[in-house]
């Protein structure tokens, strides 16, 4: 019988080690036994690393000063990434977080595949009505309410006023004032004039609108990023790098940019407020006032920036709701809007912040204020989330010269005809 | 020889432990088997927690992978569990359709295309430079070991650090590599910015991170060798060269058969340095078979599944390929492996 016991023995620590592996929780549990909340609240923010994150940080975790018992943690994952860990995670069950900075195109992605939970009705929501109602309008999907806005955002021209100065020229207004900005800071200063994102598509959506073009119109069920208006956008951009007048990269294009900007190695770039705080620790911006901002170029058939932000999302699996609604309601309160408005130059998501007094004189958020009410808006269905990676692939491809702007915003249509099944 | 012997020993060991199970399983009582288990008992119990992980980690997931093959799964259509939402499987059996529309379209062709000719270039540069290298150190040098240690060092550093470190070097703008050209008066090379580039430094990253393994495989091969047979071909009059081709290479050829296989079989398969560098780009420009399976998996949404477990499974399959067919040509030649 030694023998029947030795080997039950064995079975019986093999089961206890599988059973040890299995069983991983990403927060401990926790809930209101007498109405106050406790435990953990985990917070994934995507916010720029150096600059915007450190006031994150700090203001996510001032929730402990409302509610003692409730510890944030606090962690931060690249933006680029966040998309797919935040999927893995929560597919899996396991080290999802409480709560997630989720991108606007990315909210009705999650919901669809029922990894949010539904607000309405809970302490997340407060005073719905003073929320911008572009800024809502991401945060809906299938008649309820998923997420929180938290900022919104749109794209402008970021220039270095000294170079304008040296080189004598005027803010351009549309791309072939761009082109002879540029050409004239080449010449005066040796370095090209724009730095355009050769790796994120995102930043090829305003001369994508500029052209009349779009992805997709939605209420019509049509897949329009192949047809003339797309293909012109493909080929203006394709002409600013081919000319000189733009300066792009197909790899690390955020840092490039930056860096490149930041030490007035080119003039001018395309981006939105998220840029702004990062943009302000570079050399050339230790004087504020360098930077200006203006609206992007217009094209030939008009100007238009797209229209973005970041919500606050609950993931279903949390074992925390409550503490959750209650942080996403915090990060998205006045005094908290109005305080990160303030650090970073954010646009608020709720009326009420804009007429703060730090908010009303601060130049960058009055800039884009106006900008964001006229900026193209996104349809706000699943697929959204999905139409970049074809594009920025294709988009790439045409930037280095590997496929024409006609093959080019072909292959993404078709792309998009696999993805949107049953549109035109 | 280091390479050599363990891995022969593993097959053949695993070669008997299946002809042993075979026999056993068509023994012609029960009583038999019975008794093995009895008398055996101690044996099955020491192998089990090996074979359970090996069942575990590599077996679920290969017949789960081909499962997923011939399916449609994809992010919206599996199970899924998040709290309190229960989303049930959806998806559906669809046969070889993921395999036709693999085989059929440009896509994976022309993936593979690109996959081999990075395969064959890293394993030949990195086996020519191995060999060189390892016959350099393989003499009486003043500081050998220091070259040695020195020409290890690509290997001793993790992997994702020394590509990472690399992909700082090349960038155009402010890396290392272009502002010493800058320096010497030549033009920044767009390293990983122009398509043809982009492939050439994948390929040279691959390469450093190749070449110590080779040589040191090359090196322990070397000095197998015996020193007499040298000394009779110089008795005899043979020249360097012909001493290279008749004693070295035929003494090398069973460390370099096993290494080339090995290598081949990494390098195909070599993630970490095309996902890592370009992520696969600029476009789809340096994509290998798995970082586009990678791809389909992770990075594009929906996430497809299905496509993603058919590309693997080719890969499987056109490895075994190889394999075999290597294995049969080396027998033909007579070689022992």
């Amino acid at each position: 019988m030694r023998r029947g016991i030795a080997a039950t023995a064995l079975v019986a620590a093999l089961g206890v080690t599988l059973a040890a592996c299995g069983s991983d929780s990403g927060s401990d549990g926790g809930s209101k036994s007498s109405g106050e909340l406790s435990g953990t609240v985990t917070w994934w923010d995507t916010s720029t690393v150096g600059s915007e994150d450190k006031v994150f940080k700090k203001v996510a975790e001032d929730f402990k000063k409302k509610h003692p018992k409730v510890t944030v943690k606090y962690v931060n994952v690249p933006f680029g990434e966040a998309q797919n860990k935040f999927k893995n995670a929560a597919q899996s069950g396991s080290g999802a977080p409480d709560v997630i900075r989720s991108e606007v195109a990315w909210t009705p992605e999650f919901a669809d595949l029922g990894y949010l939970a539904p607000l309405d009705g809970t302490a997340a929501l407060k005073n719905q009505d003073d929320f911008l109602e572009q800024a809502a309008a991401s945060t809906k999907y299938n008649g309820k309410t998923y997420a929180v806005p938290q900022v919104i955002d749109s794209m402008g021209i970021f220039y270095n006023k000294k170079i304008f100065k040296e080189a004598g020229v005027e803010v351009p207004k549309t791309i072939d004032e761009l082109k002879t900005v540029s050409a004239k800071i080449k010449q005066k200063t040796g370095n090209p004039g724009l730095y355009l994102r050769g790796d994120d598509a995102y930043w090829f959506l305003s001369f994508l609108y500029g052209e009349g073009g779009d992805l997709v119109d939605a209420e019509k069920k049509q897949i329009t990023v192949d047809n003339p208006a797309g293909v012109k956008g493909f080929k203006v951009v394709k002409d600013l790098v081919d000319s000189g007048a733009a300066k792009t990269d197909a790899t690390d294009g955020w840092n490039n940019m930056q860096t490149a900007f930041k030490e007035g190695k080119v003039a001018m770039m395309i981006n939105g407020p998220w840029a702004v705080a990062d943009t302000y620790a570079g050399k050339e911006f230790a004087d504020k006032a360098n930077l200006g901002i203006a609206p992007v170029p217009a094209g030939s058939a008009g100007q238009g920036a797209p229209q973005g932000g970041h919500n606050l999302a609950v993931y279903a699996g949390s074992k925390n709701l409550d503490a959750s609604y209650a942080f996403a309601e915090y990060m998205t309160s006045v005094e908290t809007q109005a305080t990160v408005a303030k650090e970073l130059s954010l646009l608020p998501t709720r009326e009420s912040v804009y007429i703060k007094p730090d908010v009303a004189t601060n130049e960058m958020i009055g800039f884009f204020k106006p900008v964001v009410d006229k900026a193209v808006e996104r349809p706000w269905i699943p697929e959204t989330g999905s139409l970049f990676a074809p594009l920025v692939t294709e988009y790439t491809k045409v930037l280095t010269g590997q496929t024409t702007p006609d093959a080019g915003a072909k292959a993404t249509g078709d792309a998009y005809r696999k993805l949107l099944k049953d549109w035109k | 020889m280091a390479v050599d012997t363990p891995s022969q020993s593993v097959v053949k060991a695993a070669g008997d432990s299946v002809a042993r199970g075979r026999s056993r399983g068509t023994g012609k009582r029960r009583s038999v088997r019975k008794r093995s288990l009895a008398t055996h008992w101690y044996a099955w119990a020491m192998i089990a927690p090996v074979t359970i992980v090996i069942a575990v980690i590599i077996g679920y997931p290969l017949v789960r992978g081909i499962y997923l093959s011939l399916t449609d799964a994809n992010e919206r259509n599996v199970a899924r569990s998040i709290g309190v939402n229960e989303i049930p499987a959806t998806y559906e059996f669809v046969g070889l359709d993921n395999y036709a529309d693999a085989l059929t379209g440009g896509q994976f062709l022309s993936t593979l295309g690109w996959t081999l000719l990075w395969t064959v270039s890293c394993v030949s540069v990195t086996f020519a430079l191995g060999l060189t290298l390892a016959n350099v150190l393989n003499r009486k040098i003043a500081g050998r070991s220091f070259y040695r240690l020195l020409l290890i060092l690509p290997w001793a550093v993790p992997g994702f650090v020394s590509v990472f470190a690399w992909r700082f070097l090349y960038n155009q703008d402010n890396g290392l590599l272009n502002k010493i050209l800058a320096g010497g008066g030549i033009d920044a090379v767009p390293w990983l910015n122009d398509p043809t580039w982009a492939k050439f430094s994948v390929i040279l990253v691959n390469v450093w991170l190749g070449v110590p393994f080779m040589m040191v495989a090359l090196l322990g091969g070397l000095q197998s060798i015996p020193g007499e047979l040298y000394e009779a071909a110089e008795m005899d009059g043979a020249n360097a060269w012909q001493r290279f081709r008749h004693i070295t290479m035929p003494g090398l050829s069973s460390v370099s058969t096993t290494v080339v296989l090995l290598s081949t079989i990494w390098t195909f398969n070599m993630f970490p340095v095309i996902f890592l560098l370009t992520r696969g780009g600029p476009g789809e420009a340096t994509q290998i078979l798995v970082t586009q399976a990678y791809k389909f998996s992770f990075e594009v949404s929906p996430r497809d599944f299905a496509q993603s477990s058919t590309w693997g499974v080719l890969i499987l399959v056109l490895l075994m390929l190889f394999a075999a067919v290597y294995r049969r040509v080396l027998r033909k030649q007579g070689e022992v492996w």
